[in-house]
């Protein structure tokens, strides 16, 4: 009875969007609101022709358990509260009974998503684990002007929880790994073990497109802000750092109080100021002169021992690299972009300053003799100070992403710079591994090949031209040599045939089956391919092509390296033979 | 010296308080207190003047503008009365200032006006507001204020975190996969490698569907000029569509080492003997060779081609012994298994006239010829020193007009069988050579036939359709089986020497294998082959089976069956033999074994027949 019946089974998992929405007595946009709110998205059935009652036509399914667990969301009510707030709202205005509007203004019903987050995430590592998303789109948000596209409170909201976060990055030092993509500024930081990972875009004002709903964007927007503060609130705890936030007092005095006012209104000013990241946050209870624990040591054997020490060695590398701009002082031209670079060298221990007039927060002058080095953006620099290294910002990415500081002489103002790799690339065997990398891990092992190798690059083109010149007379001398030690050769060689012939048809033989065992055993590989079955043979057939494509993309690439580097070296000698001529 | 004193003068106007209009027509605008004419300046003060003004004075800001109209008075506080009595002196006396309004309370009203009765009765408006509000209140259509809430908007989430609350719906949640990371390409500044070199440019012309990289790589020189990413809120907006928007499913990422898929199997160099290398090729037909077989003794090679001719070959030797023209294409040869009796059986189409000097040519409108050597039915042994000389022994059938595609014999060598092409009508005909007498075994017809064949043990009668094999029991006159192949159109088959396996070829280039004490499916189906497979064959003694195809290749396979019931058939593909070159778009047309030694005989479209040891 009842045709096919789709009374059980998958068909009654699963519940279509409309129907959804009709259970859930709500306008489409609300719908939306909610699972943006709640989490709940479609799934995609196996059988989608059964859970569709036969049809194919293309609907998204969502789960029913999912759309019965909406049934008793509080904040449903609320959204229809608002619904009939909004209706009276508009009849008083139609009215034109202010006292009314008045009234309805202050009792305007407001919701919190607190319940929301604890729901979605019952553990704290389980919202730091999605913290991604939250953190791109709160530093996006906090980029917008004030105008219109969205609520002020919410970009300046954003605006308060990244600079927070930010604060927490660089108090707990736990940075690794930066990276300047033609996107925006990718950065992931470690936090309790998870890796989090948020991209910024450049500071520019936003070109703001037509084709995007900034409503679904300011909905995820609101349910983020909730997740990143409570997240805040909790890092900040367990780094015993004041929540608001408070500047270290210390740091508060050295900061001039003339400075601000000029700067921002009072209002402003101490976001301002945190948001300058160069003073440290204070903490609740003070710090211990050092915290480290001293680990226990257990007396362990075999493969746990050298897992334990594989263990230290990391976090050994990892303290260092905490440290890497420990006792630097950078000072930061006007011209680099100010707030990446103050968080990523604060973050690794450096001190750094900039222009007063440049951002509230300076801590010293630019005429400071114990700056050791000057990030500088331009082609030249007019007046060098003797003591520190002018270098491009490029440096310090590099540097970071290096885990070392990197040789200064490749960053110097106006050179061409080395490519910028990503540092979120793990080569894997039989990946293109391009040659600034593999330099960069010879540098890491600790071996220095870049001075001799440019060295000998050069050499080698020396000889190469001095070659190209002698060639003609080497030639007719080699051949004449030649001959005469070919006669030479073949009398020696007819006194040696009888043992040689052997020895060679040995090696042929040898070769041979060499040859013929690899040919016989790429026959039976092939020959048990055909046995395979249907199923293991198509996926077995997928993985074989996926392998060829890499290898021939890591092939193309290399040769259109060694191309670029063919070309580079003629013109190179070209210029060099015209500075001679 | 004039202009101090010009400066100092005072040349306040004595006019009075009238409209200044009434000396528009007047080169003057009143007079000073000598009763001197004041006359206009000379031109009035522009936007320039002003503004020299505002920048020179530095009391302009606290300028009265206005009374005096040729000159700003400055403001200071002190001399604001003395200068409200300059201007009206004369006109209105000194008067005391009182402030009857102040934030001192007096004891007496400000009038003397009693008060209104209104003032001491309770007003009915305001009663019917009060009313209504009440009303509201009660009704709860009002609410009272909210107080503010004080409490702090972020505080400790996780204080009492339960690890193992996790709710219903977590079962079957699935997290939104990571954004990917970047690689080099992205950078602001990438190795030159990654650079899209001018050919792949296209880019651009791409859909952006299509793309590999959702970007355009590209170099910058410096940090400072890199500009804003135009698309990095869709980015960020498209991201937010998926998360909410994009149905998830839970994939098993399949994580296996390609080679562990490859089956286990034994080496075939540990199943020798089986013909690896081509021997001989025997040279002469000049079209394709549709058909071969081998004589019993395995001695002699019988082939029929579409030039019209029958070939004999001595195997050892590919010496072609005799060449008897048919005048038409051979469709399928068959020797004679019984070793007693030499005879070849062909099956030649209806229209070809027979050989001119063979005396038994009279029914030469006959399809179907049974080549006697000697004449049939003296069982004499062949002298094997000499060649065979065949001549044809016409067969009577009573279908004369159908094409024949297929002959094939019964093991003991007396009855044989043969295909017609004739749909809808009788197809398969059963011959008794001893007895010159044909029958047609089914009443009805089973659909389109392609190959039929003998049990080689039991009274069994295969019979290939389209797409099933059907097995008749000959002596009961019942189906006793139906075998589904898996394939779309059988082209041939053969039956093992033990006779419980079946193999099949077909177009759709399959070979099933079916075991017909398991199962009426097939055992395995073997995907060797690219194209079409044309014919397939077992050996006799060793335990071996071939495939042909169109793809011009020869597989060899070791099929062996044990004679435990539990263990199932042990199917290794051994060899990939090649040599026939393609043509017309047929490659290996007939394939069949040496019934003693592991030898393989093969005829193709090329015109040859192949021997492979």
């Amino acid at each position: 009875p009842g045709g096919l019946g789709y009374e059980r089974g998958a068909a009654t998992n699963y519940i279509t969007r409309n129907r959804a929405r009709k259970k859930l007595q709500l306008s489409l946009p609300d719908f939306r609101r909610l699972c943006i709110l709640k989490g709940i998205y479609p799934h995609e059935p196996k059988h989608k022709k059964k859970v569709n009652k036969g049809s194919t036509a293309p609907r998204t399914f969502y789960l029913l358990k999912d759309i019965k667990f909406l049934l008793h969301e509080p904040i449903v009510n609320k959204f229809r509260e608002y619904k009939v707030f909004v209706r009276k709202l508009r009849k008083a205005y139609g009215k034109s009974e202010w006292g009314t509007v008045e009234r309805l203004k202050d009792n305007k019903p407001t919701y919190k998503l607190d319940h929301i987050v604890k729901e979605r995430y019952p553990t704290f590592i389980d919202a730091l684990r999605d913290l991604d998303d939250a953190l791109s789109m709160c530093f996006l948000f906090s980029t917008f002007p004030r105008t219109g596209k969205c609520h002020v409170q919410t970009i300046q909201l954003c605006r308060r929880l990244a600079v927070e976060f930010q604060n927490y990055v660089i108090a707990s030092r736990s940075l690794r790994k930066v990276f300047l993509s033609i996107k925006g500024i990718y950065y992931q930081a470690e936090v309790l073990g998870q890796p989090i990972t948020w991209i910024t875009p450049y500071t520019f004002s936003h070109d703001h497109p037509t084709d995007v709903d900034y409503r679904v964007m300011a909905t995820f927007t609101e349910f983020y802000t909730t997740l990143l503060g409570f997240v805040n609130f909790r890092l900040y705890q367990s780094l015993n750092l004041l929540y608001p936030p408070k500047i270290d007092s210390q740091a508060e005095d050295e900061l001039k109080p003339a400075e601000g006012k000029e700067y921002a209104m009072d209002s402003e000013s101490y976001l301002e100021r945190l948001s300058a990241l160069s003073a440290s946050l204070a903490r609740a209870v003070a710090p211990a002169h050092e915290d480290e624990v001293e680990m226990d040591e257990f007396p362990v054997e075999g493969e746990t021992a050298e897992l334990m020490d594989a263990k230290k060695k990391e976090q050994e590398a990892l303290e260092k690299h905490k440290k890497l701009f420990e006792g630097l002082r950078f000072f930061l031209n006007r011209e680099v972009p100010r707030e990446p670079l103050a968080f990523v060298i604060r973050c690794f221990g450096g001190q750094v300053s900039w222009d007063k007039s440049l951002c509230i927060g300076a801590t010293y002058d630019a005429t400071d003799p114990s700056i050791t080095h000057h990030i500088i953006d331009r082609p030249r620099v007019d007046k060098q100070v003797v003591g520190r290294y002018y270098l491009q910002p490029q440096w310090v990415f590099d540097s970071v992403n290096a885990k070392l500081c990197l040789p200064v002489a490749d960053y110097f103002p106006g050179l061409l710079l080395p490519p910028h790799l990503s540092p979120f690339v793990m080569e894997k065997e039989g990946d293109y591994v391009p040659p600034e990398k593999l330099k960069l891990l010879a540098l890491q092992r600790g071996e220095n090949p870049g001075a001799g190798n440019e060295e000998s690059e050069e050499e080698e083109e020396e000889e190469e031209e001095e070659e190209g010149d002698n060639d003609k007379e080497e030639e007719e001398e080699e051949d004449e040599s030649e001959k005469e030690e070919e006669m030479k050769l073949q009398k020696m060689e007819e006194q040696k045939m009888g043992e040689q012939k052997t020895e060679e048809q040995k090696s042929q033989t040898n070769k041979d089956k060499q040859r013929l065992e690899q040919e016989q055993q790429s026959e039976e590989k092939r020959l048990a391919i055909m046995m395979m079955k249907k199923r293991e043979k198509y996926l077995y057939k997928k993985i074989m092509f996926g392998k060829k494509r890499k290898i021939r993309e890591a092939n193309k690439l290399a040769e259109k390296r060694k191309a670029h580097d063919a070309a580079l070296k003629e013109q190179k000698k070209k210029s060099k033979k015209a500075r001679q001529v | 010296h004039p202009f101090p004193s010009v400066f100092l003068r005072d040349i306040r106007n004595t006019v009075g308080n009238i409209p200044m209009e009434w000396y528009q027509d007047f080169p003057h605008v009143g007079y000073d207190l000598d009763g001197r004419r004041i006359f206009k300046p000379l031109r009035s003060k522009d936007e320039l003047d002003l503004f020299l003004e505002k920048m020179e004075n530095p009391e302009y800001w606290s300028a009265i503008p206005g009374k005096p109209r040729d000159r700003s008075v400055p403001w200071d506080g002190g001399s604001a009365v003395k200068s409200h009595r300059g201007f009206g002196d004369g006109i209105c006396g000194e008067l005391p200032a009182v402030d009857f309004f102040s934030h001192e309370v007096r004891i007496h009203p400000v009038t003397n006006r009693p008060a209104d009765k209104r003032s001491f009765i309770p007003s009915l408006v305001e009663k019917e507001k009060v009313s209504k509000l009440v009303h509201a209140i009660k009704m709860g259509w009002i609410q009272p204020r909210k107080p503010k809430e004080n409490v702090p908007t972020f505080y400790d989430l996780w204080a009492q975190e339960d690890p193992n609350s996790i709710l219903g719906r977590h079962k079957m949640h699935v997290p939104a996969p990571k954004i990917p990371l970047p690689g080099h390409a992205e950078s602001y500044n990438p190795p030159p490698e990654f650079l899209l070199s001018p050919e792949e440019l296209s880019w651009e012309q791409q859909e952006p569907s299509e793309r590999r990289l959702n970007f355009l790589p590209r170099r910058f020189p410096s940090l400072r000029a890199v500009p804003a990413y135009p698309r990095f809120i869709h980015e960020r907006f498209e991201r937010c569509l998926d998360l909410y928007l994009c149905p998830r499913q839970r994939k098993m990422r399949v994580n296996v080492d390609p080679e562990d898929l490859i089956p286990k199997l034994p080496k075939p160099r540990d199943l020798q003997p089986f013909p690896t290398t081509q021997a001989l090729i025997y040279r002469g037909h000049s079209s394709l060779v549709r058909t071969l077989s081998v004589s019993p003794s395995g001695q002699w090679l019988v082939s029929g081609s579409d030039d019209g001719t029958l070939r004999f070959w001595e195997v050892i030797s590919a010496r072609c012994l005799r060449t008897v023209p048919v005048g038409s294409a051979v469709k399928s040869v068959a020797w004679n298994p019984n070793p007693n009796v030499c005879l070849v059986a062909a099956a030649i189409p209806p229209w070809i006239p027979l050989d001119p000097f063979n005396p038994a040519c009279l029914w030469d409108q006959l399809p179907q010829l049974l080549l006697g050597i000697p004449p049939f039915p003296i069982p004499s042994p062949f002298p094997p020193q000499r060649a065979p000389i065949p001549f044809p022994i016409p067969f009577p059938i009573p279908f004369p007009f159908q094409p024949v595609t297929q002959v094939t014999w019964h093991a003991k060598g007396d009855y044989w069988a043969s295909v017609l092409r004739n749909p809808g009508g009788r197809q398969v005909l059963i011959h008794q050579s001893s007895r010159r007498w044909s029958q047609d075994p089914f009443r009805k017809s089973p659909g389109m036939i392609q190959c039929v064949r003998f049990h080689p043990i039991r009274p069994y009668f295969l019979v290939a359709s389209q797409r099933s094999v059907r097995i008749y029991n000959l002596l009961r006159q019942e189906l006793t089986k139906k075998l589904q192949s898996n394939c779309q159109w059988i082209s041939s088959m053969a039956v093992h020497p033990g006779g419980d396996n079946v193999i099949c070829g077909s177009y759709d280039s399959k070979l099933a294998w079916f075991d017909l004490d398991l199962s009426t499916r097939p055992y395995r189906l073997l995907r060797h082959h690219r194209r079409a497979l044309r014919a397939v064959s077992f050996h006799r003694r060793y335990p071996l089976f071939a495939s042909a195809s169109d793809d011009g290749t020869v597989i060899v396979c070791h099929g062996m069956v044990y004679n435990d019931l539990l263990q199932n058939a042990l199917l290794v593909p051994l060899k990939v033999l090649k040599g026939h070159v393609p043509t017309l778009d047929l490659g290996v047309l007939d394939v069949a074994f040496h019934p003693q030694q592991p030898w393989l005989f093969s005829s193709g479209a090329d015109g040859t027949v192949r021997l492979y040891t």
